[in-house]
């Protein structure tokens, strides 16, 4: 059998039986991802907000700056905080190098442009609008606010998504920063590196599923918001 | 001195973007009235509306709402919007259902919840949309859209209703349904009405005022009759008698 079908029945052998390796990985990989994401949507979507009712010529240098962060190589992210976090860097002595933590910290910075950038051009195309019929309503700051970012929430779910896509198929950065340490700092795509190095191509190929099947979860939720959650399959 | 009628008052208005768009020495409107502002394109009568609605600073002068000059920003501003609102060309209704829709402006000066939705009941049966509470209101016509932001404006009572082309690009019923609830509205409430309409029909149907606005100066104002039937100004005459003016 070619090692990729060896490889796809043996992932699913894996994936069934909950395997403890992979679902640990798993596991930690949803953990870093996920909470990078809710960090970058707490801090993004405000800041997006913020800058998509702005008027676009009193943001330009702001935007471009995003906009160059949204495409910045994982790999540099992952050197710039590798530097700033190492024993020589200004934040050595917090010893988050090798650690969970680091890891969320370099996804966070990944993510971040991508959920504030995207959430900008959703709030730019209708924010205003929406704004303007707020604020003759008798809307308050906050209740105007709120309401922008509710009337574009389909777009800014998407921002999310897309952040979360972003990161967790990301290995360059995790993997500078975070080490690959088994039960400890590795996650998915780490470990497909690492397995398909030592000719583990039974759990690379169970962990790219597992990887592939969370997107498709993922997809699946965003489309079922779009419609409205109404009548549509998975 | 400003009168116990007078709702709102500019002086000094002025507005420039590239060029000035509107520039008005002193007027006052007229509590309890209909005002239709006509003019050409770009004569800058939607401007005007949207400086009276504070949705954007003058360039130099002031508006005073009953009687005391509004500030653009802060709870005083706050306090001004929410007795005065506007309804736009191509309104927007928010994604969510018709009665949430009606029911915003009730729900952002804290209502009661409980009488809340009577009322939205109510105003759906007056603008002719029984029955629709529970609709989405993306799933609305133009028309619908329309009736339901009108009802969405006056859920609050509020003392000045800006319109901007209230009717433009609507059907004829749902133009007669609308101008036949402005007049309800101000008979039956007093509620002021400043329109701006390229319509120079309507203006006639429903003002009992009319502004005409030419070049972002106000060119000639009068009860309405008199402005149709012995303008005292040429442009004016041109204008209503559906001349090209320049």
């Amino acid at each position: 059998m070619p090692p990729l079908l060896e490889g796809i029945s043996e992932a699913f052998y894996l994936i069934l039986t909950f395997d403890p390796y992979l679902m640990r990985i798993v596991f930690l990989s949803l953990q870093v991802s996920g909470t990078a994401v809710l960090l970058s949507t707490l801090v993004g979507v405000p800041l997006g907000t913020f800058l998509g009712l702005k008027p676009a010529g009193r943001t330009r240098l702001i935007s471009k700056l995003l906009y160059t962060l949204m495409g910045l190589p994982p790999v540099v992210a992952g050197l710039v905080i590798y530097l700033l976090f190492s024993r020589m860097g200004p934040f050595g002595v917090l010893g988050l190098l090798w650690t969970p933590a680091i890891m969320i910290i370099a996804q966070f910075v990944l993510a971040l442009p991508i959920i504030a950038g995207l959430t900008m051009i959703a709030i730019r195309s209708r924010g205003k609008t929406i704004q303007e019929t707020a604020l003759t309503l008798g809307a308050g700051k906050l209740l105007t606010a709120w309401t922008v970012v509710r009337e574009s929430r389909f777009a800014i779910f998407g921002a999310i998504v897309t952040g979360l896509g972003r990161v967790i198929a990301e290995v360059g950065a995790v993997m500078m920063v975070g080490g690959n340490i088994a039960g400890r700092t590795r996650v998915m795509t780490t470990a497909i590196v690492l397995e398909t190095g030592k000719g583990n191509f039974e759990l690379a190929v169970g962990l790219g599923l597992v990887l592939l099947l969370i997107a498709f979860i993922i997809n699946s939720l965003l489309y079922r918001f779009q419609e409205g959650g109404k009548n549509s399959a998975w | 001195m400003r009168g116990e009628e007078i709702i709102l008052e500019v002086q000094n208005l002025s507005k420039v973007y590239d060029k000035e768009v509107l520039k008005l020495e002193k007027f006052s409107f007229q509590r309890g009235k209909i005002y239709g502002i006509i003019g050409p394109s770009g004569a800058g009568k939607s401007t005007f509306l949207r400086l009276l609605n504070l949705l954007e600073p003058p360039t130099t002068g002031s508006i005073y709402f009953k009687g005391k000059a509004v500030s653009m920003n802060g709870d005083a501003a706050l306090a001004v919007r929410r007795e005065m609102t506007m309804v736009f060309q191509k309104p927007l209704l928010f994604r969510s259902s018709v009665s949430e829709n009606v029911a915003y402006g009730l729900k952002a000066r804290r209502f009661p919840k409980e009488k809340t939705q009577e009322r939205v009941e109510i105003l759906l049966a007056k603008v002719g949309l029984k029955g629709f509470a529970n609709r989405n209101a993306g799933t609305l016509s133009g028309g619908e859209a329309q009736r339901v932001a009108l009802a969405r404006a006056v859920a609050f009572e509020p003392a000045l209703l800006l319109l901007d082309e209230p009717t433009a690009n609507l059907d004829p019923s749902n133009v007669e349904l609308i101008e036949r609830l402005i007049l309800d509205l101000n008979r039956e409430t007093g509620m002021t009405f400043i329109m701006v309409t390229h319509n120079i029909f309507q203006a006639r149907r429903i003002a009992q005022e009319v502004v005409f606005l030419h070049e972002g100066r106000i060119v000639e104002v009068g009860e309405t009759e008199k402005i149709f039937t012995d303008p005292q100004d040429q442009r004016t005459r041109d204008f209503v008698e559906g001349r090209m003016i320049y």
